[in-house]
């Protein structure tokens, strides 16, 4: 393949970051919008074009005979040599994975660039304080975001991964004057960057014993393929992946290393997919814009964490302790944040916990794929529900938007009843909700089938348990719903004019994401996703039972949402009576933001910094200070000697000679 | 009786070591300079001594001896114009008064 179109798809993000955020003080907020327009429908027009190319050409580099999808190095230049032969490259990977991120990045992210044209304004379209330095950062951060999922090795991913989350961080903190924004800002940063440290550890650990970071040869699919895939790589595959399986596999602390190097590479993207004990910063990342949520916060860089233990699946394989923690993990994270989601009051703050209960369902079904099961469902199907979930969740934060644009507040007891003025968000919205409660035509129902199907192939337990979370998943959806669009009817302030659909800039987007909801479930996705490049045809798999009965869970979900909110009504208020407590902690989210503050002020600061500082101010700086007070001493001590007596200094000087003389002569003698 | 160098040396030792006295007992900036002449005479006797007695087919202790006094006479004049221009300035030649240049 040329190599110049996914250079472009690279530097035309990175070179549009330059010319607005060098100058785009200089130009019009208009044309400094409609530049970061074009530039990323250039970029979108030129990934469908690659992705395009990958799945459907046939061309013999990204498909062999047998029809398996091929990792294909478009072009990988070497960057920095550590030894030989451990270096660093910076490159451009098209395997299956990464092409639909191909398409899934640039379609949001032109969605969000085309829809805050009309966000980033007033009531009366006057552009926001910093617009330009807005589509500065969105162009930044879809360059990053681009260059995360195209990595050929898991140390560019790294940079790139780092690139995401400082762009993220200047996203959140857009609105810089406010507290609440820059304290977001900064926590999201630090949460990420600490289960960075562990990603970096966890690198480096592999790539000691593997002296290698490329995932080509972390991942290749095993020489003799599909005949035995649910034995894959026990000995068979090649290169690095023998080192961990021979028998003198290297341990520590009773855990082989791989185990080790797999964890901690997870725990980078616990960070960044807000898995439980690292999810506080997500929630507050919800300060910034909202067209940043939808793109950054819901669609494409939360799913990062997915992204990465899919690319180093067949590793995870090798070592199934892994694929249980994250299975664990995602299933506690998943049913957390679909109980926060039932009581909280701002609009984001539901769509933001949805996000993660999402984002977890991707985890766990990841992490109960095995080839043994479907020829590992659970592998297509974690990347389905991101597909269909970074096109639904961007939908339903567009809607939100619109929502908090029109109305001014995050709050819905300022909205209800609104399905009367904005009908365009209505319908939207309504769809987004159906998507993710999955019910039948609509995206989210396949993958999120796919998803319990692939549990139930892994322990009933699991199927179970991801069930009652798709229940709550409809519940919370359909309780924001209802208490946004219906209720009770809309109290129009004094002096203010009733809310209304948008501009078309932000009406289109919500159209055509809603479009995609409709038809994405519909796409033969296993044809072109699996784990091994093998197709997978779904259908042939399809469970039936399973699809019906997630089915009927979504629609005893979405029915009790409309029997609790659909009208004014006391259901709700008695509910809460029922379960105070329950309904306490769900609103406070469980008190982990208190937990974390009693954590880091009372625990770290009191008894760990404290001393430390104590340490530092009168240890090591009392010891600088003192050379410094026994020189001045000392100094002082001796001035009198520059008395200016000219005849003085001649007397030291004869003194001194005679002595140096008498010095001399005695010791010659 | 022979005239040996130690005749000439210790004349020379005694003008050294007054011209030493002088410099730092006296507080008059003139006496102090004399003190310095005194000094530099004592140092060119021991030159044209040492070229006489030790090496008397060389002539260069002499010569050096004749750029030495050369060097003193320009550097008097200029230590007198210093003298002078600082008694214009504090109406005082006397060196105790002279201490701005300290700590």
């Amino acid at each position: 393949m040329d190599i110049t179109l996914p250079i472009l798809i690279l530097t035309i993000p990175l070179f549009m970051f330059f010319l607005l955020g060098l100058l785009g003080m200089k130009m019009s907020h208009k044309l400094a919008g409609t530049l970061g327009c074009l530039g990323m429908g250039t970029v979108l027009v030129l990934s469908y074009y690659t992705a395009y190319a990958y799945f459907f050409s046939g061309a013999p580099e990204f498909v062999n005979a047998a029809g398996e999808r091929l990792q294909y190095i478009v072009f990988d230049q070497s960057w920095l040599t550590l030894y030989n032969p451990l270096e660093i490259r910076l490159g451009f990977l098209l395997d299956p994975i990464s092409a639909m991120m191909l398409i899934v990045i640039p379609t949001i992210s032109f969605m969000v660039h085309l829809y805050s044209m009309g966000y980033m304004r007033d009531h009366h379209g006057v552009f926001e304080h910093g617009f330009q330095r807005f589509y500065a950062f969105l162009s930044l951060f879809s360059f990053s975001m681009l260059g995360l999922v195209v990595a050929t090795n898991i140390f560019q991913m790294y940079i790139f991964w780092e690139l995401v989350g400082a762009s993220s961080y200047l996203l959140i903190g857009f609105y810089y004057t406010r507290p609440s924004a820059v304290s977001a800002s900064k926590k999201a940063f630090i949460v990420t960057r600490f289960a960075d440290l562990g990603f970096l550890i966890g690198i480096l650990i592999l790539s000691f014993y593997t002296e290698t970071f490329n995932f080509i040869e972390f991942t290749s699919v095993p020489v003799d393929g599909l005949a035995n895939v649910s034995q894959v790589d026990l000995g068979t595959a090649e290169g690095v992946r023998n080192i961990f399986s021979t028998s003198a596999a290297p341990l520590f602390m009773g855990g082989s290393v791989l185990t080790w190097a797999l964890v901690l590479i997870f725990m980078g993207g616990m960070g960044k997919s807000a898995m439980l004990p690292l999810h506080i910063w997500l929630p507050d990342a919800m300060e910034g814009p909202t067209p940043v949520s939808a793109l950054i916060h819901a669609a494409t860089m939360v799913v990062a964490g997915v992204y990465l233990v899919a690319r180093l699946f067949p590793l995870y394989l090798m070592e199934t302790t892994s694929l249980e923690i994250i299975t664990v993990v995602g299933a506690i994270t998943a049913l957390y944040a679909a109980i926060v989601a039932c009581t909280q009051i701002d609009i984001k703050r539901v769509l933001a916990f949805s996000t993660i209960s999402q984002i977890a369902f991707m985890m766990v079904s990841l992490g109960v794929a095995r080839p043994e099961f479907h020829e590992g469902l659970g592998y297509m199907a974690s990347m389905f529900h991101l597909f269909t979930h970074a096109m639904f969740k961007a939908l339903l934060f567009l809607g939100a938007g619109a929502l908090i644009h029109a109305i001014g507040s995050n709050d819905y007891t300022e909205m209800h009843g609104l399905r009367k003025y904005m009908p365009v968000t209505h319908w939207t919205f309504l769809i987004g909700c159906l998507a993710i409660a999955g019910i039948i035509p609509f995206s989210g129902f396949f993958s999120k089938d796919e998803i319990l199907s692939s549990c139930l192939g892994y322990s009933w337990v699991a199927y179970l348990w991801m069930s009652f979370v798709a229940f709550l998943t409809a519940f919370y959806m359909f309780r924001l719903y209802y208490l946004i669009f219906w209720w009770k009817e809309h109290k129009t302030h004094e002096g203010h004019h009733a809310p209304h659909d948008q501009p078309w800039t932000m009406t289109l987007p919500l159209v055509i994401l809603a479009a995609i909801s409709c038809v994405a479930g519909f796409i033969p996705f296993g044809n072109f996703v699996s784990w091994n490049g093998h197709p997978y045809d779904f259908m042939a798999h399809f469970d039936w039972n399973v699809a019906t009965i997630s089915l009927i869970v979504a629609i005893l979900g979405i029915g009790l949402a409309t029997v609790m909110y659909r009208k004014e009504n006391s259901l709700p208020e008695k509910f809460r009576k029922a379960v105070p407590a329950l309904w306490t902690w769900s609103y406070h989210r469980f008190y982990w933001d208190e937990l974390y503050q009693f954590i880091t002020h009372k625990i770290i600061f009191g008894s760990i910094c404290r001393p430390l500082a104590w340490f530092d101010r009168h240890i090591i700086d009392g010891t600088m200070d003192s050379f410094a007070t026994v020189t001045n001493k000392a100094s002082d001590a001796i001035k009198p000697l520059q008395s200016g007596q000219i005849q003085m200094y001649v007397w030291y000087y004869l003194i001194g000679a005679l002595a140096l003389g008498t010095i001399t002569v005695i010791c010659l003698i | 009786m022979e005239i040996t160098a130690i005749y000439y040396l210790l004349p020379a030792l005694i003008m050294f070591c007054c011209g030493v006295y002088g410099f730092i007992t006296r507080k008059n900036m003139i006496a102090m300079l004399v003190s310095l002449e005194l000094m530099l005479n004592a140092v060119d006797i021991n030159f044209v001594v040492f070229n006489r007695f030790l090496y008397p087919e060389q002539t260069e202790g002499m010569f050096f001896t004749l750029f030495a006094i050369a060097i003193a006479a320009a550097e008097t004049a200029l230590a007198i114009a210093i003298i002078i221009n600082i008694f214009r300035a504090v109406r005082n030649i006397d060196v105790r008064s002279l201490n701005e240049m300290k700590f």
